[in-house]
């Protein structure tokens, strides 16, 4: 088994089993705090994937900002939370058994695809073609006939989060 | 090498998981830890696909990066709709947020 395989699988493992943390912690704290973690594992593996700008984005976006964000609202809403006597709804064996037969549905549907044990085509990995890979995503963003309008609207949409998560959340105003 | 496969199956486990999260937790906040690890697994995809299959274009990864953009808004605005709520009603049970119940 090549070493990048068993990086791989220790990797996943942890992450799979600190994501079943994040569903099934009875404190939220601790939930959220799994869910660093299982993030930190998903950049990790965005690293095995040789795709090292979005293993930065994802530790900056996730773990910085949405993780902090989720800790700053359980600390903000936490008073009823410990001495809840159940964190789960009573009927979370149905629920149990759709999740299982989601993935399970996904799993054979992906298995019958042709691709779906393709392997991995050779690319340039060295610290230069890197940056050319980076410069290109970065053009192909602002470029107007390759990504330039979902980028805009991706602009918009994060403008109107903001202000509208200011104005919601604001207890200012009658 | 790993296979795709792989990836594709830590994938649905992780969806699997995360629909889990969101279906049976009560509490708003855990429901939008479940929504993060359902995102996260399509961004494991959606980049393992660019890797495996198209990894000379650039739309794979422009996908990732909307994802990433409209996960960080749907936080965002979840988490205020919450703390809003809670400020209300002082619970972050959702069988227990009926504003619009008539």
């Amino acid at each position: 088994m090549a070493p990048l395989q068993i990086v791989f699988l220790i990797l996943g493992l942890a992450t799979i089993i600190s994501a079943v943390m994040v569903v099934t912690a009875r404190r939220i704290m601790h939930a959220a705090l799994w869910l660093v973690l299982t993030l930190l594992g998903v950049a990790a593996l965005f690293a095995t994937l040789e795709n090292g700008f979005f293993t930065a984005v994802q530790v900056v976006v996730y773990v910085g900002a949405i993780a902090i964000l989720i800790i700053f609202a359980v600390m903000l809403t936490r008073r009823d939370l410990q001495d809840t006597p159940q964190q789960s709804n009573p009927n979370s064996g149905i629920v149990a058994v759709i999740a299982l037969a989601v993935t399970g549905g996904l799993i054979y549907g992906l298995s019958t695809w042709q691709n779906f044990s393709a392997s991995r085509s050779a690319m340039m990995t060295n610290a230069a073609a890197e940056g050319e890979r980076i410069v290109d995503l970065g053009l192909a963003l602002v470029s107007p006939d390759a990504f330039a309008i979902p980028f805009e609207v991706a602009s918009v949409l994060l403008i109107g989060a903001l202000i509208g998560a200011i104005y919601v959340a604001s207890g200012q105003r009658e | 090498m790993i296979p795709l496969s792989w990836y594709l199956i830590f994938a649905a486990l992780l969806f699997g998981i995360g629909l889990y999260g969101v279906l049976a937790r009560r509490n708003a906040v855990a429901i939008l830890m479940g929504i993060e690890l359902m995102l996260n697994a399509v961004n494991i995809n959606l980049l393992a696909f660019w890797r495996y299959l198209y990894n000379s274009s650039q739309q794979g990864q422009v996908f990732v990066a909307i994802v990433l953009a409209a996960a960080a808004a749907e936080a965002v605005v979840g988490l205020a709709l919450i703390i809003s709520a809670y400020r209300r009603r002082k619970t972050v049970v959702a069988e227990e947020m009926d504003l619009l119940k008539g």
